[in-house]
């Protein structure tokens, strides 16, 4: 076997778990294309399917150990910039938890080549890793009740953009002008898994 | 005028269809009718498309003024509607005139009633779905009052007056879950403690989810769990060990361990449980 645990999920999904998010979003990937299934939805380190009507469970496995036996040679990622301008609220805590000046937890965050691991919270919210790990920050005790779209926050292994306005529980650092989210545009989200992603001065 | 005057929008009502399904890859959530078994049939009735939109009112329904005469059905829930005063029958077609008014009133055996008109309400379509997605904010807000509404272009199929309605739902129902994914982040003799209580509703449910309260559900400790994919109908346990079942408009991550979800027939029946009503659950292949 090829190290991969199928779970269930409900009468009509099966959850797959993996050993990191790079074999998570090529699994997605190869299930996604299949074409079967009615999601495929990457997490950090699983992927969810889900169904119609009739099981594919052969289907998934094949296809899980195929992608990642295979080489990939799916159309490469694509890469996006986000221009930030950074000084949210919690920058001043982020460095002081961190032990370094303002300036520096920014260098920091500029510095790192991010991957979107996978979506979710809310449309078009990615959920990046490869950050800084002498950046990271837990999150508030109590999440805020509103946080504005278009905000850029840390927390954990993760970075991420609040694609609107909503309620959240990271630590907010910048803000970008970039639109995550438009259910008008193909494709309607900025980020897909895989992507990589690079934070410059806006 | 093919068009409806909202003289009261009622509680919370808002326009659903079988939703958006297929986009939870990029965070969009699933949402559509909450009692999906309502909806088609009262789609059937007024001879639409299963997938046509219509109106979800929860706990109390609207009060509607029709610009032109429609065929509408009552489904879901019993709200006590009337037609201009007179008394409009459930699961059934109704004839409403031009000019006249279609009112609903609080729902009794369920919390949410559907209205579902002949050409379906015509509202614009975000990701493939008129539905409104409370969490995300994608697809018409919901009514209020001096709202207009459009209704769509007719049908080519009948009506069918005839169609037999959905079984009527138990008082306690009892929702079938499978096991997992992350039953084995719970103490042993969790998913018993889920199977053999009576939970109750908590108020603060909405389309989200379905919180419940009842025994701690106890978690072992294995720290934080990583966000993954949840399906609808998870039972999603926080660190207070009381459950939520998640509903149409859930996110589609989280990193609280599912104990079990509910089978996807059964969470229709979830979708009518009121604030302080009680269910229980059953294990199933």
């Amino acid at each position: 076997m090829s190290g991969i645990a199928l779970r269930r999920a409900g009468d009509r999904g099966a959850m797959l778990d993996l050993a990191d998010n790079a074999a998570a979003v090529r699994v997605a990937r190869e299930l996604s294309a299949a074409g079967l299934f009615l999601d495929v939805v990457p997490g950090h380190r699983t992927v969810l399917v889900t169904w119609k009507e009739e099981p594919p469970r052969e289907e998934i496995l094949t296809l899980a150990t195929t992608a990642l036996a295979g080489s990939d040679d799916r159309a490469p990622a694509q890469s996006v910039e986000i221009p930030v301008h950074y000084g949210g609220p919690d920058l001043d805590d982020v460095a002081q938890m961190c032990g370094v000046s303002p300036e520096e937890a920014v260098a920091r965050h500029l510095a790192a080549d991010y991957t979107v691991a996978f979506l979710g919270f809310a449309p078009g919210f990615g959920y990046l890793l490869g950050g800084d790990p002498r950046l990271t920050v837990p999150r508030l005790a109590a999440p805020r009740t509103h946080v504005p779209g278009g905000t850029v926050a840390i927390a954990g292994p993760y970075s991420g953009v609040y694609p609107r306005d909503s309620p959240g529980g990271w630590r907010l650092i910048g803000a970008t002008d970039a639109t995550l989210f438009d259910a008008a545009q193909t494709p309607p989200a900025l980020l897909a898994a895989g992507d990589t992603v690079r934070f410059v001065r806006a | 005028m093919t068009e409806i005057a909202v003289v009261r929008g009622g509680p919370l009502t808002t326009v659903q269809d079988l939703g958006r399904p297929g986009w939870a890859h990029i965070g969009v959530p699933p949402s559509g009718a909450l009692d999906r078994e309502a909806l088609v049939f009262g789609n059937r009735i007024v001879g639409n498309d299963p997938s046509a939109a219509g109106l979800e009112c929860t706990l109390a329904g609207p009060s509607l003024r029709f610009g032109t005469r429609a065929l509408v059905a009552l489904t879901g829930a019993e709200s006590n509607a009337t037609v201009s005063g007179r008394p409009a029958e459930a699961n059934a077609l109704v004839r409403v005139a031009a000019g006249e008014v279609l009112e609903l009133r609080g729902c009794v055996r369920g919390v949410r009633a559907y209205i579902c008109i002949r050409g379906g309400i015509d509202a614009e379509p975000v990701l493939g779905s008129r539905s409104t997605d409370l969490m995300s904010g994608l697809g018409p807000p919901p009514l209020r009052d001096g709202d207009t509404l459009r209704i769509g272009t007719e049908p080519r199929a009948s009506p069918d007056a005839q169609a037999a309605p959905p079984a009527p739902r138990p008082e306690v129902p009892v929702l079938r879950v499978v096991r997992g994914p992350r039953d084995d982040w719970f103490a042993p003799g969790a998913l018993d403690a889920l199977c053999a209580s009576t939970w109750r509703v908590d108020p603060a449910s909405n389309r989200i989810g379905l919180r419940l309260s009842g025994p701690t559900l106890e978690r072992l400790d294995r720290g934080e769990l990583l966000s993954e994919g949840l399906v609808t109908g998870a039972i999603q346990v926080p660190p207070s060990g009381q459950p939520i079942v998640l509903l149409n408009d859930h996110p589609t991550t989280g990193g609280y361990p599912v104990l079990a979800a509910v089978h996807t027939a059964d969470v229709t029946l979830a979708a009518q449980l009121g604030p302080r009503s009680r269910v229980r659950f059953a294990v199933s292949k």
